[in-house]
């Protein structure tokens, strides 16, 4: 049900004038503020083609751009691979039936919900850096996947309980009633089904894992944001270069989100649960840390 | 041990959490209006507005945090020179808001609308069954059920708003993680418990806030 039905009726001719009259005004305040945009910035200068035409030249994409986002989608797509694991294994264990498993999955899952990723990510690369133990390049990479994993496996471990919880009780009875222990019921029958009714949120997480990989930017790690500084710094264009940072995350972004939401309408019928996008209680799991 | 607390008295700590809390309080009233004006726009019948809502929501939802706040100091106060304050340091923590406060405005204005989907159409009928037309249909039926639909994903977004005050660091703001970096720069044979210290910092922050909207969302909750 869109927000559209439950607000208004549908309109008669004197509605349907004043939704015209909106329009207009809507229009206008549109425009007006493109234009704004577009005078502040061409008074200062920022629309001349020198500081465009860098995006045109092969040597700007060769050694800053793509770089930078095979960094950016080397960390995130590990991490992606990673947290999944984590929060799948954090998950069963705060389904566990045994206690002590079960405090100690919860324990890991709220402590790292509650701390910032940036804080985590910071606190690896310098210790990993203090520890010596490995190469200083590879630190900030694997500072940020490390930070990300914890962060993100504890959401989607949240996302699998709340998913087997979601389940008709039926299913769980039916693995006792063939005499299944808690934790084969567990791996073979619900898991798989609540798996396929968080897929849509999983995705969803997906693109916050992507964005937060940014967040290597402030521990030196050379994904897409810190050669886009670094390219803007040289060619005096920081505005440009950050922008179009920023609609490369976008558009990469917005497929991700285009397929999770497919995703939670194609999958809807196939199970059990209910495929939901951002299950309400869930939807820290939308909003990122960064 | 002795060590240890002799950091404190080096660093304050407590100051560096202030900014934080200070940042997550104007960036919430901030982002919180801006967030109810696109959701106001979302749900109006009028197709413009509803587009500008829309394209708002899917560019700053879409895009990270830690660009928009390298922008802020970067681009506009590098390139073009935005100043929010002749202060130095007071025009970098307000560029930080200002980044905050964009940023969450896009989630602030999702989760209000979830919250208006939350109530029944009956609701909305019935309304208009009794005569009311649409201004005060919202205001006295469906905006204060749609209110108290929201609380829970307003607390979520409370929550990241003041996990995501550290990403201020990106714009030369002196907060917490950027202390903390400084500290264990320092100090690097106690980087554990610095570590811990600031991460229970959040912990005690973050907790309460989870705990009060939970608790508000089912206090206030619209039985049905």
């Amino acid at each position: 049900m869109s927000a559209q039905q439950v607000l208004f009726d549908a309109p008669g001719p004197k509605a349907k004038r004043n939704i015209l009259i909106g329009n207009i005004v809507g229009v206008l305040f549109i425009v007006g503020l493109l234009a704004w945009l577009v005078t502040a910035l061409a008074g200062q200068g920022q629309l001349t083609a020198a500081k465009w035409t860098p995006f045109l030249e092969s040597r700007t994409w060769q050694f800053f751009l793509l770089p930078g986002l095979w960094d950016t989608l080397r960390a995130a797509g590990v991490a992606i691979v990673t947290s999944v694991v984590l929060g799948l294994l954090l998950g069963i264990g705060r389904l566990s039936h045994f206690l002590p498993i079960r405090w100690l999955a919860g324990v890991i899952v709220e402590f790292f919900r509650a701390v910032p990723v940036l804080l985590m990510m910071i606190f690896l690369w310098l210790a990993i850096g203090a520890a010596s133990i490995m190469r200083p390049q590879d630190i900030p990479f694997i500072a940020v996947v490390t930070a990300l994993t914890l962060y993100n496996g504890s959401v989607i471990a949240e996302l699998v309980r709340s998913g087997v919880e979601g389940l008709p009780k039926g299913q769980r009875e039916a693995g006792m009633a063939i005499g299944m222990t808690r934790g084969q019921s567990l791996r073979s029958i619900e898991v798989p089904q609540a798996l396929t009714a968080m897929l849509p949120a999983l995705v969803s997480q997906f693109v916050v894992i992507l964005k937060d990989s940014a967040l290597g930017y402030i521990i030196t790690y050379t994904e897409l944001l810190q050669n886009a500084r670094r390219l803007g710094v040289g060619e005096g264009n920081l505005l440009q270069a950050l922008l179009m940072a920023a609609v490369i995350f976008i558009i990469i972004n917005f497929a991700l989100s285009s397929l999770a939401n497919r995703l939670s309408k194609l999958l809807s019928f196939r199970t059990a649960g209910p495929a939901r996008k951002d299950p309400e209680q869930k939807l820290a799991a939308a909003v990122p840390a960064g | 041990m002795d060590s240890f607390l002799s950091l404190f008295e080096q660093y304050d700590v407590a100051a560096a959490f202030w900014v934080n809390i200070q940042l997550t309080f104007w960036a919430a009233i901030w982002s919180l209006l801006l967030g109810t004006l696109l959701a106001l726009f979302r749900i109006s019948p009028i197709a413009s507005l509803q587009w500008f809502g829309a394209t708002y929501v899917n560019i700053f939802r879409n895009t990270p945090l830690t660009i928009i706040i390298a922008f802020g100091v970067l681009a506009l106060f590098g390139q073009l020179s935005v100043s929010l304050s002749s202060d130095f340091n007071l025009n970098f923590f307000r560029l930080a808001i200002l980044g905050l406060s964009l940023y969450h405005a896009a989630f602030v204005c999702e989760a209000i609308r979830s919250g208006v989907n939350t109530v029944p159409l009956g609701q909305a009928e019935a309304a208009r069954a009794i005569g009311l037309s649409f201004l005060p249909a919202a205001r006295l039926v469906i905006l204060p059920q749609a209110f108290r639909g929201a609380i829970a994903p307003l607390g979520n977004v409370l929550i990241a708003l003041t996990k995501n005050s550290t990403v201020a660091a990106a714009g030369s703001v002196a907060e917490s993680a950027g202390l903390m970096k400084t500290m264990i720069e320092f100090r690097s044979d106690m980087v554990i418990p610095i570590f811990f210290t600031f991460a229970f910092g959040f912990v005690l922050i973050v907790i309460p806030i989870g705990l009060l909207t939970t608790w508000a969302s089912k206090k206030l909750a619209v039985s049905r």
